[in-house]
């Protein structure tokens, strides 16, 4: 940092100085990258402090005794619990702090590298995208400034957060979380938002758009979560490719390692390094591959209205596809590692008999629930395509020519809904064809491709509450992204966190039969599909009478 | 001949902004009608509300004998429109756009496409956010022209366009005439509308204050002379309708109303004239007359003004 300032002061630096010179104006942009997100980094960073706190709290007062927290640790043992949490060698001292370790980590480091991805997004690519960098580039201010000044901006909020955690944690005074294993948690979340923020460094060079940019740094995410669950179910070296399955095997709380956190600053350090590399080798606003000309003319297909919305919503829809694919063809393929661990274990193995079915039906009802709530993500995104299609100014000369309000909007819903249930059936194919063969048995297959074909009422529930607030109030559209956001939280995180059933049922997914492990039952897929119709003809309707939102 | 636009009455507010206040527009089938007003003054609106995508609070509109509103759909296929400000899809060739906005419209001249496309030189290959704002421009008005629409509502067409390419422009607008279309044109650059139009109506504030040919505005103007004399003008200064009077070195400079022209002149001559320059009224000086007001107040003074509107030719 003292390169830095010294920059700022001697923006002409030449010569042997000319490192400090690409440097020039950091420590200005970062004051105002700070000023920037005065709101967002801090409620980003408090929200992640008191969600924690809150659950340590609900932890301590639930599972007060030693005897509550052994046999918690029993049902943690399952296979479909661990792809969730984190590794088995927690669970063999599970006071507070290592429940904590064991069942938070995984989540929160998603959270801190999602946070640290869309700072870096915000203060490079944004910027560069919407040609305000060119303005700033402009002035007194270094090549590498912007990079610069953005990575620091997501050190200070992860640093932030570090020490919160460290601070608020040994504080609680609860017995099993002492200070120096509250400092490594706080520092493990740091190191590991610091090496995601390095990740979006690099990929914020590769593409000239803010959102592939984070698209693909927020892949490496999920990546990273799923190796990391394949790794801690099966074979332990997958957990040590990803960065969220290096903080965890620091086993806070437990052994307090401290080496890991090395691995995710080297990574940070590497990627970053990169990243500055990268950005010499293309222009401002540019992204590292050459911008492509096109076809002179359009296709017949462009021309109507369902492929002219099945086009702008193409790259998404292909991106979701392979993701859903390799994210089912991942979990299958330890689906029989699963079935073969649990079989050892005699407690286990009566905990998933009262969840009812076989071992692998009930993990592969769990993984289900998870590759529905990722369908949903994109099924809210492309809902809320029109809205970025109208207040971008592109809606208004489509909606003067020939096409009409109804037709347009339906053609967009009608991708979403279809997408969303193409990417159920991939995702099923992908998990049952290798859950069949890593289990070997047969029938798996269309069990679980029927099983999450299921889940399609409950995605086009969704597409119809998007569509129906778009069409009455475009403004706060964002309001769509509860379905999803609460389809996890009730949905997946509470098949460990016991929420009561009238939270489930508030969701359009908790109405979805839990297939296989479950039985078959049509009433609550009719009655979703009802809803559905009603909510997107309710959309339609209102979209029909309102104002266009114009620039 | 029936109205190809025929608006009364239209009131339209977003929130506590009053963008309309009772606007009244007639356009005449066939004519080119220029739709002239400052920034903000509800020229977009009125014409989203033509289009459909605005509802209006009050008032009555007809568009080539329908209703804007509930047969937007039937009507968008009768006419084209260019948005002032162009958005393209970041990932769709300029050609592309072109097809897309012209199919959706209900048909493709590719004739007329490529003729367009050569004319106004875009390159169709390129993707729509390598556009400048020019170009974004020329994809809108190429897919507008190359349709077979009756009507053509622009919206400021040619802001980012630049002087050769306004040539072009005002070259296809005057086909688009001669083919027997209607056009409204709405602007703030006054030379292109006097230029295209046949009529114009003056918006101002959400309303229109004034509304007929140029010839029939030219009345309300003065036209601006400046001539050299054999001996040194006099006793203009006390004549009816001649404003700002300046001699000197043998020259004299005034303005006259245009119904006191004759008159002016007529006198000028008594003193042998040598040279004579005369401005017509420019619809700067037909906009200052009613936004002088505003201008003043903004410290433009209008004796300033008014010499500038006479440079501008």
């Amino acid at each position: 940092m003292t390169a830095v300032s010294d920059a700022t002061r001697r923006p002409t630096a030449t010569g042997a100085e000319t490192r400090g010179g690409a440097l020039a104006g950091t420590g200005t942009l970062l004051r105002f990258n700070l000023r920037l997100d005065r709101v967002r980094i801090p409620v980003w960073v408090l929200a992640l402090f008191l969600g924690t706190l809150a659950t340590v709290n609900s932890r301590n007062a639930l599972y007060g005794t030693a005897a509550d927290r052994a046999s918690v640790a029993k049902t943690m043992g399952s296979p479909a619990a661990l792809a969730m949490t984190g590794p088995r060698h927690y669970l063999d001292d599970y006071t507070i702090g290592s429940m904590i370790g064991h069942q938070l980590l995984g989540f929160t480091t998603i959270l801190v590298g999602l946070m640290s991805v869309l700072i870096v997004t915000r203060h490079t690519r944004t910027e560069e995208e919407t040609g305000r960098a060119e303005l700033v580039r402009s002035t007194v201010v270094g090549r590498h400034a912007h990079l610069a000044s953005a990575l620091a901006t997501a050190a200070v909020a992860n640093l932030a957060l570090a020490v919160l955690l460290a601070a608020g944690l040994s504080g609680l005074g609860i017995e099993g979380m002492d200070g120096t294993g509250s400092l490594l948690f706080g520092l493990g979340h740091a190191a590991v938002g610091l090496a995601f923020a390095g990740i979006a460094a690099i990929t914020v060079q590769v593409t000239a758009h803010a959102r592939g940019a984070s698209g693909m740094a927020l892949a490496a995410i999920g990546a990273a979560y799923v190796l990391r669950a394949a790794g801690d179910v099966g074979t332990d070296a997958l957990s040590w490719l990803s960065p969220i399955g290096w903080i965890q095997r620091t086993y806070v709380f437990v052994d307090n390692n401290w080496w890991p956190l090395l691995l995710a600053l080297a990574l940070a350090v590497i990627t970053s390094a990169a990243g500055f590399a990268l950005s010499t080798r293309r222009d401002v606003g540019a992204g590292l591959e050459a911008a492509r000309l096109g076809r002179p003319a359009a296709s017949d297909a462009l021309g109507r209205p369902l492929g002219f919305a099945l086009r702008l919503h193409r790259g998404m829809l292909i991106g979701f596809a392979a993701g859903l694919f390799v994210l089912g063809g991942m979990y299958g393929s330890i689906l029989g590692e699963a079935a073969d661990m649990v079989e050892n274990v005699e407690q286990v193995q009566k905990a998933l008999e009262r969840i009812g079915g076989s071992v692998s039906d009930s993990f592969a009802s769990m993984i289900l629930v998870l590759v529905a709530v990722v369908a949903s993500i994109y099924v809210v995104m492309a809902a809320l395509r029109p809205r970025a299609e109208e207040s971008g100014g592109r809606a208004e000369p489509v909606l003067s020519t020939g096409l009409s309000r109804a037709r347009w909007l339906g053609s967009h819903l009608a991708v979403a809904m279809l997408g969303g249930t193409g990417l159920l059936l991939l995702a099923g194919l992908g998990f049952g064809i290798s859950g069949a063969a890593s289990t070997g048995e047969d029938g798996l297959f269309l069990k679980v491709l029927g099983a999450a074909l299921a889940y399609a009422p409950a995605l086009w529930v969704t597409a119809g509450f998007a569509a129906a607030i778009y069409g009455w109030f475009p403004r706060a559209t964002a309001a769509a992204w509860i379905v999803p956001v609460y389809a996890f939280v009730v949905g997946y995180l509470g098949q460990i966190l016991d929420f009561p059933d009238w939270m489930d049922n508030l969701s359009p997914f908790g109405h979805v039969p839990q297939l296989p492990s479950a039985d078959m039952d049509w009433t609550p897929l009719a009655l979703l599909t009802l809803v559905a119709a009603a909510l997107l003809w309710l959309g339609l309707a209102g979209f029909r009478r309102r104002d266009l939102d114009l620039k | 001949m029936t109205k190809a636009i025929s608006v009364s009455g239209l009131h339209k507010s977003f929130g506590r902004t009053h963008a309309l206040n009772g606007l009244d527009l007639e356009v005449e089938t066939g004519e080119v009608h220029g739709f002239l007003g400052p920034n903000g003054a509800g020229k977009s609106t009125t014409i989203r509300i033509l289009l459909g995508l605005l509802r209006a609070d009050l008032g009555a509109a007809q568009l080539l004998g329908k209703d804007p509103w509930s047969d937007a759909v039937e009507l968008h296929r009768r006419l084209a429109y260019v948005p002032g400000d162009v958005e393209l899809w970041p990932n769709l060739t300029g050609g592309e756009s072109i097809d897309l906005l012209s199919q959706l419209r209900g048909g493709l001249d590719k004739r007329r496409r490529d003729e367009l496309i050569e004319r106004f030189d875009l390159d169709p290959t390129k993707k729509g956010r390598a556009y400048s704002k020019g170009n974004r421009q020329k994809v809108a008005i190429v897919a507008a022209l190359a349709s077979d629409a009756q009507l053509l509502l622009l919206d400021e067409p040619t802001a980012g366009l630049d002087p050769l390419m306004e040539v072009v422009f005002q070259d296809v607008i005057f086909q688009a005439k001669d083919a027997g279309k209607t056009v409204l044109l709405s602007s703030h650059i006054l030379a292109q509308v006097e230029k295209l139009a046949d009529r114009v109506s003056i918006i101002r504030q959400g309303r229109i204050v004034q509304s007929g040919t140029l010839s029939e505005m030219r009345h309300l103007t003065r036209t601006t002379i400046e001539a050299e004399t054999a001996r040194p003008a006099t006793g203009l200064e006390g004549m009816p309708g001649v404003h700002q009077v300046r001699t000197g070195d043998g020259r004299v400079h005034f303005a006259v109303d245009g119904g006191q022209l004759d008159n002016a002149v007529r006198k000028l001559s008594e003193f042998g004239i040598r040279s004579l320059i005369s401005h017509p009224p420019t619809l700067e000086e037909l906009m200052l007359r009613h936004y002088g007001d505003e201008l003043a107040a903004n410290g433009h003074g209008n004796a300033h003004a008014e010499s500038e509107a006479g440079d501008v030719r």
